[in-house]
């Protein structure tokens, strides 16, 4: 298990974690259970942990594969700079943000799988991982070559159609001569 | 539509039959708890209790259909009885992983709905404790059963608890919480990005799954849904006596207290015949892996390629088939599958590992690779095999006309393919019901052609020889090439044999154009079944599967096969 990338296991905890709070906060609301201040407070928690880990995070090593959309939440992520960098603070977040749905039985599978993804954010972050966002590669053009100061602003100049086509059989007559001279010695 | 048909139609019909069974089971037990000897408890919990109970029996339903696609012996052993029977429906049992995965998938949409319906359950079971007053026929339900604690019909017995508390102090609850969990966590190691590039972490993870089983089995026990006892209905007719709720066993009234029991447990019928087949497949696995097997020889191949070729007692092959490797001195639990590209008909059988990741690396360095000296036979690594296990490519010899494609290392089932052909053909003479070989190499490097091209340069040798060279028409492509090798091709682009393989046939560039291919063997072959077999990334999976559809008419049909690892 040597080359293991902790949070991406971790992100895709979380993600489903913020997927299972959204769901339980919302049946906790719609059904006016007791308590559904908690499911309120964990609709919007769960929509906040979906959009910060909706972005994956460029991997150490290997191809990155990018979630559909997600580069409008790789800006929106990138800004909060080393907040959303380190996972010791995602962990830690993750843990805060988790108690509160532990307090109503529609958001507990919320809360115990938001624990376990900072659990394993908190070991990513230990391996010394870090998120990086996945950016699209700038083209960078090979600087031209010194030589190349004026290319020709014309077609060089050829013989007419008929004249062209005559050249598969006959080599004597497709033979003509230049109306513009091309040497450039002149 | 009719090649469609004859590609797609069993699949299809099998998920339609999967799918009509799951909507029957769901309707079928929602409707079991509309009757009336569960008027009470609809009392207290209104459509809750049915929509809760349906999913509970598609979960039994799908719980018993998941451990199936993964017995890979047992799926094997139905492959070669099947196959005399019917090709088609031994090929319905190469997409077993589909299946598993399209059944987990269910598994996850049973448990939600289950787990918001019971969401509801303990609200409102809750509701009617809190509830006190005994003009309410929620709370006096509740009541019943306080004396002896077993006739009650509410779970929760008191008005100074919580849903939480209650549910982890349930037998149901805590499993239920527990099995859950379990599913979430197998469900995001499976994920395509964790388990394509982290293997080991999907796989232990998935083993979960025993927790999960063990759960589900005892989360009935507490028998937590209670309905009315049949000798209660007697003596307490709900449409009757549920208004007089008052009155109920006092005298006068011909209403006695209703009583309550639960059903017993029913999920262990459904998962018990399933986990002793996945115990049976686990021990037979662990059985062939501790036959002894003795690794012949060790070749180093350029590209990265190592090639062990291996003896086991009683060990037989067909073609095409793959084995899962263990070396205990690289890993104890590891068992990673390569194909065997050795012929049935070698006396050794043989597989050839690139070199990606730790664990080929370590068996790498196990095997002396990175020594210069060639190594003492009794040094080499003592590795256990489970196979073979029979893929796509065991159907080629049925097809009259059959289209080889491999990419890169995906080639190796077809040498093994390839080999049985030499040795069958040309040596052995036999007649072969496959009349003609189109054989597609698509390459991105040139070294990786060495240790295949060997074996190609041989076949045309003994074909030439022969007077058969039609039998077999093999083009190799190199799909990239860095500019000075391309100055090289060009250089020697009239030489007879072509300067990357040395085969009398010319390498190609670029990609195939697939239409022309597919044309081109329509009109060489009218009136024929075409096997078309690809051993590949995904992307060339899509567009021969549409060439295939495209391709057949009503005379030639192009059936495609792919491998799946």
């Amino acid at each position: 298990m040597g080359k293991i990338e902790w949070a991406m296991w971790a992100n895709e905890q979380a993600l489903a974690s913020g997927l299972i709070l959204l769901t339980g906060g919302i049946v906790g609301v719609a059904g006016q259970f007791r308590g559904w201040q908690f499911a309120a407070y964990a609709v919007a928690a769960g929509v906040f942990v979906c959009l910060l880990e909706y972005p994956r995070s460029k991997r150490a090593k290997g191809t990155s594969v990018e979630r559909t959309g997600q580069y409008c939440f790789t800006v929106c992520v990138k800004t909060f700079g080393p907040l959303t960098r380190n996972y010791y603070v995602r962990a830690f977040l993750h843990a805060a943000i988790c108690v509160p749905g532990g307090f109503m039985l529609a958001t507990v599978l919320g809360c115990v799988c938001l624990g376990i993804a900072s659990l394993i954010y908190l070991a990513a972050a230990i391996r010394g991982e870090h998120w990086e966002p996945i950016l699209p590669r700038k083209e960078t053009r090979k600087p031209v070559a010194q030589s190349i100061k004026n290319p020709p602003q014309n077609p060089p100049p050829r013989p007419p159609p008929e004249m062209r086509r005559k050249q598969a059989g006959d080599l004597e007559k497709s033979a003509y001569d230049n109306p513009m001279s091309v040497t450039d010695d002149e | 539509m009719g090649n469609f048909v004859a590609n797609e139609g069993l699949s299809v019909f099998a998920i339609l039959v999967w799918l009509g069974i799951n909507a029957f089971l769901f309707v079928h037990f929602y409707m079991a708890f509309l009757v009336e000897r569960w008027y009470y408890t609809r009392v207290l919990l209104g459509q809750a209790l049915p929509w809760a109970r349906a999913p509970a029996a598609c979960l039994n339903f799908n719980c018993m259909l998941i451990l199936l696609p993964v017995c890979r012996n047992l799926l094997s052993f139905l492959r070669g009885t099947i196959q005399c029977c019917s090709r088609t429906a031994a090929r319905q049992l190469d997409r077993n992983l589909t299946f598993h995965k399209l059944v987990a998938y269910m598994i996850a949409f049973h448990t939600a709905v289950h787990i918001i319906a019971h969401l509801f359950n303990f609200e409102f079971f809750m509701d009617a404790q809190l509830n006190r007053n005994t003009s309410l026929l929620t709370f006096v339900l509740s009541e019943i059963g306080n004396g002896d604690n077993a006739s009650f019909l509410n779970p929760i017995r008191t008005n100074e608890t919580n849903p939480t508390i209650v549910m982890f102090t349930t037998v149901a609850g805590l499993t239920g919480v527990a099995i859950t969990l379990a599913l979430i966590l197998i469900i995001t190691s499976s994920m395509e990005v964790i388990r394509r590039s982290y293997f080991e972490v999907f796989w232990y993870t998935h083993h979960l799954f025993i927790i999960f089983f063990i759960g589900l089995v005892f989360h009935g026990y507490a028998r937590i849904v209670r309905g009315q006892t049949v000798a209660s209905l007697d003596t307490n007719k709900p449409q009757n006596c549920s208004d007089k709720f008052e009155d109920w066993g006092k005298n006068g009234s011909n209403c006695a207290v209703p009583e309550f029991a639960g059903n017993p447990p029913g999920t262990w019928k459904w998962v018990l015949g399933p986990m002793i087949l996945y115990v049976c497949e686990r021990i037979v696995r662990i059985y062939r892996s501790h036959q002894k097997v003795v690794i012949t020889k060790v070749v180093m191949h350029p590209s990265k390629t190592l090639e062990l070729q291996m003896k086991r007692k009683g060990f037989s092959m067909e073609v095409g088939q793959y084995v899962f490797i263990q070396c205990p001195s690289v890993s104890r639990l590891e068992w990673h599958p390569f194909t065997l590209t050795s012929a049935p008909e070698e006396d050794y059988f043989s597989a050839h590992i690139r070199i990606v990741g730790d664990w080929t690396q370590a068996l790498y360095e196990a095997c002396g690779g990175d020594k210069n000296e060639p190594q003492e036979a009794w040094k080499l690594p003592k590795v256990a095999i489970d196979g073979p296990f029979g893929t796509a490519s065991e159907d080629v010899f049925g097809y009259e006309v059959v289209m080889l494609v491999g990419a890169g290392i995906g080639v190796t089932p077809f040498a093994s393919i390839l080999k049985s052909v030499w040795y069958k053909r040309i040596q052995n003479n036999q007649d072969v019901f496959t009349k003609k070989i189109y054989f597609y190499w698509l390459c991105p490097e040139t070294q990786a052609f060495e240790w295949f091209a060997d074996l190609l340069q041989s076949l045309e040798g003994q074909m030439t020889e022969k007077n058969m060279m039609d039998f077999l028409s093999y083009n190799i492509y190199l799909t990239r090439w860095k500019e000075q090798e391309a100055a090289h091709f060009r250089v020697h682009h009239e030489a007879e044999n072509d300067p990357i393989t040395g085969l009398k046939q010319k390498t190609f560039y670029g990609k195939p154009n697939w239409d022309n291919e597919f044309t081109n063997i329509t009109s060489q072959h009218p009136r024929s079944k075409v096997g078309v077999f690809l051993c590949g990334p995904p992307q060339l999976a899509t567009s021969l599967e549409k060439q295939c559809m495209s391709h057949s008419a009503a005379d030639v049909k192009f059936i495609f096969n792919k491998e799946n690892f």
